[in-house]
């Protein structure tokens, strides 16, 4: 029974497949993920949404929205037929073809992800050789569109934000990069469907995930800030930043096509939450040997949603970053760390003592956050703190 | 030589000519770029997935974004009107690239018959790649560490010294 709850998506695409002839069933198959993929992730994109609007309310002292239904729920359903009606209005010199084509090379990129992220044992739509360089391959791919969105729209907020968030993907692309080296040198595959099994074992009933050892534990807090950074996320905002330059990049989108970088930026969430777990929290095992009964798919989810949530509690208590301040620290910081963290991954690989590679990995991760957050901080002057009140 | 193959060579041939013959600086970029992706899919369907990754995430993920930030950082991304496209050493420009090209086609005539003759296609997992770089490879892989090494270091070096003159 349990298993049968685990694999329920899996039968049911075969007893769905089951009904063609024979030639069709691997195209359809193929076809059906897709299909599922496309209708899933827009779905929890609106109960993101939901929760973002609900929770941000809530750490501002006011209810969110409540007027679309009991409690609000149904008010994603408002949004999505408002931006369905609305007019769509293309700017007078605006480049028609580029800005036509923009959102929709974002939103197609950002859903090929998906094709490789394992969702639960025996769940992944291509099991990719190289499946963590493709999720890459199509991340960058999203940096063009965001361009490409933001020069055709002939506005100077809007190119200001596409040049922001340029050039904040490529600086935060390198450290993503790097912090997932790590699990691949322990691992030895490039493989996320390897990557999940090989954290899939248990010592005393807990699991093996990366994020339970130094370097997986370093190469975890540099990858979600990286990621934060890489979906334009608060505090990382300053593509979009409303009180600086309107709305960045998609200023002059509006209607449909500003829904699809809307949903583009949420899928992107989902996608980069969905790697991290696959990478560093063990995918869709369970972190406890006696908790395995519980279908894998409601961990891989679960997961993904707290992640989530974390970035909403983030972007609800976090102000925004300098653009100096950002580039800093993603220079100064965060490839630093990712650097010598290879460092770490090697020595853990390479020493076979248990004890010894625990202290050693310990007191290089911690010593060099220690050493160069003094360091980095000896020049900044911290005052005591003053308050002014408005009058 | 499938119709995949067919459409993909039109994808990257028609990428390619537009990034020559557009007026429009970033429109040229971003037909480039059309030409880049369509090369990593003529890899994808020759069964060398590392390869074809590897182009989409330099090529498309970073060269390309170079190129449209050199062209909006230094000059408006319209073409002269009056000298069009064209240059007017074009003859010239066409005969050497006539030349390179006969050069490399012959070689490429010339040397298949000495490739072996194997039926079945040469399989290149990343695996394989990775241990061919860390073992038989790993002394040009270091040099090219090292140039790009410097090559960094320069670069921040160049862009230091500018800042000082300014000041």
């Amino acid at each position: 029974m349990l298993e049968k709850a685990d694999q329920v998506f899996v039968l049911l695409l075969h007893w769905l497949v089951g009904y063609l002839p024979a030639a069709w069933r691997p195209a359809s198959g193929v076809l059906l993920c897709v299909v599922a993929i496309i209708a899933v992730y827009p779905t929890l994109f609106a109960l993101a949404v939901l929760l973002e609007r609900k929770g941000l309310g809530r750490m501002q002292n006011r209810y969110g929205p409540n007027r679309v239904g009991p409690f609000g729920i149904l008010q994603p359903v408002a949004d999505g037929i408002k931006s369905l009606t609305k007019e769509d209005i293309v700017p007078f010199n605006a480049d028609a073809l580029v800005h036509f084509i923009a959102p929709l090379m974002l939103v197609v990129a950002v859903f090929m992800g998906f094709a490789v992220l394992p969702m639960g044992r025996n769940m992944v739509l291509v099991d990719l050789d190289a499946s963590l360089l493709f999720f890459f391959a199509m991340g960058a791919s999203t940096e063009l569109s965001v361009f490409m969105a933001g020069w055709s729209s002939r506005n100077k907020y809007s190119l200001l934000g596409a040049m922001r968030a340029v050039a904040q993907m490529i600086s935060y692309e390198v450290p993503l990069l790097l912090s997932t080296v790590g699990v691949v040198m322990i691992t030895g595959s490039l493989s996320l469907v390897d990557i999940v099994d090989a954290q899939n074992r248990y010592t005393w009933g807990l699991a093996h995930w990366n994020v339970f050892k130094p370097w997986g534990l370093a190469g975890f807090a540099m990858f979600v800030i990286a990621s934060m950074a890489e979906t334009n996320r608060s505090p990382f905002d300053l593509p979009e930043g409303e009180s600086e330059i309107v709305a960045g990049y998609f200023t002059e989108y509006s209607g449909f096509k500003f829904a699809l970088f809307f949903l583009g930026e949420y899928v992107g969430m989902f996608g980069i939450a969905g790697l991290g777990t696959s990478l560093f929290l063990g995918g869709w095992s369970s972190p406890l040997a006696v908790l395995s009964w519980v279908p894998s798919w409601i961990w891989f989810f679960s997961k993904v949603m707290v992640w989530i949530c974390f970035f909403i509690w983030v972007r609800g208590t976090m102000p925004r970053l300098r653009q100096d301040q950002l580039m800093n620290f993603a220079w100064k910081f965060v490839l630093p760390m990712t650097l010598l963290n290879l460092l770490v991954a090697a020595e853990w690989r390479f020493v076979a003592d248990m004890w010894l590679r625990w202290i050693a990995g310990m007191v290089i991760v911690v010593g060099a956050y220690v050493l160069m957050g003094r360091v980095g901080m000896r020049r900044e002057h911290f005052g005591p703190r003053t308050y002014r009140y408005a009058e | 030589m499938s119709v995949v193959f067919f459409v993909l060579t039109a994808m990257t041939l028609a990428g390619a000519l537009a990034a020559v013959l557009l007026k429009n600086l970033v429109h040229c970029a971003l037909s480039l770029t059309v030409a880049f992706a369509g090369l990593a899919l003529l890899f994808l369907e020759l069964d060398a997935q590392f390869v074809a990754f590897v182009q989409i995430l330099v090529y498309v993920g970073a060269v390309a974004i170079l190129v449209v930030f050199a062209i909006l950082l230094t000059r408006s991304a319209e073409t002269p009107k009056a000298g069009g496209v064209f240059s007017r050493t074009w003859l010239a420009g066409l005969s050497v690239a006539a030349a390179v090209f006969a050069v490399l086609g012959w070689a490429v005539l010339e040397s298949t018959p000495w490739l072996p003759q194997t039926t079945e296609a040469p399989a290149a997992d990343v695996g394989q790649i990775g241990e061919a770089l860390m073992s038989r490879y790993v002394l040009p892989l270091e040099i090219v560490a090292l140039l790009l090494t410097a090559a960094l270091i320069g670069a921040v070096i160049v862009a230091m010294h500018e800042k000082d003159g300014a000041q």
